[in-house]
């Protein structure tokens, strides 16, 4: 199977992995998948408490390829952006920025409920309406 | 060194041709063109001599007679015919087949055919080794028994079953014994006369010959085996198995029969010397590194290791541009199932997705080993530096305590 520049680029330089400070009120993480299924995706939010933006976002996933670069590009995608347009995130457009192939496309919504579980966990820290 | 070379350490899958055999090919496909059942001028003369000569060629490597040989395109036709043959051949004396879970789906899906049209199948477990139980097989037997199929040895483990005892056990309660020996021939000593063995399935192209041929042994004495046929056409074979023989095919199979019985001991040992080489290797450079399956009862040149808490095709990735391997992490698949034959082993589904199946061959130098260990390590490290499980077992985490999101 041949993957594109994009996808190999993000497998081979991943951006923004790392581990931010879950016990901080500002930080939401989300952690999907399961060992079993060959998947865990581990997605943290930091939310800057003045402007309401997304200012880091951090990532380590357990997968193959596609779910590395998939997750990889959500944490690129998600800063900058508000909670209301993080949450907009939609998994095809992973899919398409990366070319997966159909085969790989449960990365792509793997990464789509990692982001949307790190915003329920920030929003549950924060006392916000879901 | 060269800075990018291209590995092959997937010799499992499929052996390069060794460019002796190719030779030896080469003039049956013009200078010789005839079709081996052409009885009546020398184009047909030529082509029977040379598929002659080859059958005594694979007949001797295995220790059988040349009349024993029933050429196929391939193991997994040989495994249909064996089976499905043995089926309707013996229907009047039973129904019943007894085959393992680890078995190559050549095999197992033959079984659920077979099945489907009435028959009854028992699946041996394995122990944490990839072995069967021979209590569980002796027992397993009844009077409705007309077959047992053990593979010789495991694609995906190298692990090699007892087969002596096997057909000891089958010899006892007189049922006919088959093995899929795809895995052994030519890179193991093996003799199914010796060993009680009634039918055998191999190939060409795992034993650095062609692809697209194969064989069926087929035990002529004591007693005489018979398969239904499951091609029809012109009877070659015996009838066995209809269709023009691969002319070209045949000759390179029976030239690398030639080839591996002259070089296979001193190969085994040099094999296997590399073999434990990359395992030392990565398990000096990296912890929770387990090899899977027996480490006693098996091939030389195959090791299936596990590297925890990595995923195998996400691994793979990081060198697949210059080493060739397989995973037993079926991400690529629509099931998402890992492999089924190392959960038989008792492996979780979270180290089956881990693992890495290593499998050498003739063409494999030692620098290639040298390389691999360097390269697999360090994509070990890239992709657990990458795992939120890794970080997590780091630090004390129990995994099976965790409530995870399944998908």
């Amino acid at each position: 199977m041949a993957y594109s520049e994009k996808l190999l680029d993000h497998f081979k330089n991943p951006k923004n992995v790392g581990t931010l400070d879950k016990s901080k009120a500002n930080v939401g993480t989300g952690l999907v998948g399961a060992p079993e299924c060959g998947d865990v995706m581990r997605l943290q939010i930091e939310v800057d408490d003045e402007s309401g933006l997304i200012k880091d976002a951090k990532f380590k996933t357990f997968g193959c390829g596609s779910a590395i670069a998939s997750s990889s590009l959500a944490t690129e995608w998600l800063k900058g952006k508000t909670i209301n347009e993080a949450v907009e995130i939609d998994n095809m457009a992973i899919v398409e920025e990366l070319a997966l192939p159909p085969v790989k496309i449960h990365c792509s919504v793997l990464a789509e409920d990692a982001i949307k579980s790190a915003i329920a966990d920030y929003k549950e820290k924060n006392g916000i309406e879901k | 060194m060269n800075k990018n070379p291209l590995i092959y350490l997937d010799n499992n899958s499929t052996t390069p041709t060794d460019p002796r055999v190719v030779e030896a090919m080469l003039p049956f496909f013009h200078q010789f063109p005839g079709n081996a059942a052409s009885r009546n001028h020398p184009f047909g003369w030529k082509a029977e001599e040379a598929v002659d000569y080859a059958r005594e060629q694979i007949a001797n490597l295995i220790g059988a007679d040349a009349k024993e040989i029933i050429f196929t395109s391939g193991a997994t036709e040989a495994d249909n015919l064996g089976i499905k043959g043995v089926f309707e051949m013996y229907a009047r004396k039973g129904n019943h087949i007894i085959t393992a879970t680890t078995e190559h789906k050549a095999v197992l899906d033959t079984c659920k055919k077979i099945e489907k049209q009435g028959g009854e199948v028992t699946y041996l477990e394995v122990n944490d080794k990839g072995l069967i139980d021979l209590n569980e097989l002796e027992a397993a037997i009844t009077d409705k028994t007309i077959l047992v199929s053990i593979m010789w040895a495991n694609n995906e483990t190298g692990v090699i079953q007892p087969m002596k005892e096997i057909g000891q056990i089958c010899e006892k309660h007189g049922v006919l014994l088959m093995s899929d020996a795809t895995q052994a021939v030519g890179k193991i000593p093996v003799n199914p006369k010796e060993t009680g063995i009634h039918l055998m399935a191999f190939t060409s192209h795992k034993m650095y010959g062609p692809k697209g041929v194969g064989a069926l042994f087929v035990n002529r004495k004591n007693p005489r085996v018979k398969v239904t046929a499951q091609v029809d056409g012109g009877g070659h074979e015996r009838g066995m198995r209809s269709g023009t023989l691969n002319v070209p095919g045949i000759v390179g199979f029976g030239k690398a029969a030639e080839i591996a019985k002259s070089e296979m001991e001193n190969e085994a040992i040099r094999l296997k010397g590399l073999r434990n080489k990359l395992e030392e290797g990565l398990k000096s450079a990296l912890e929770e590194v387990y090899v899977n399956g027996s480490t006693e009862n098996r091939m030389p040149h195959v090791t299936n290791i596990s590297f925890k808490h990595v995923e195998g095709e996400g691994l793979m990735m990081t060198f697949n541009q210059n080493i060739a391997v397989s995973s037993g992490s079926a991400c690529t698949s629509a099931s998402l199932e890992p492999s089924y034959v190392l959960k038989a082993l008792g492996l979780g589904d979270d180290l089956a997705h881990s693992s890495i199946r290593f499998s050498l061959g003739r063409f494999t130098k030692e620098e290639d080993i040298d390389y691999a260990i360097e390269a697999v390590s360090k994509g070990v490290i890239h992709m657990r530096d990458l795992s939120p499980i890794w970080e997590m077992y780091k630090e004390g985490i129990d995994l099976d305590a965790v409530e995870w999101a399944e998908h």
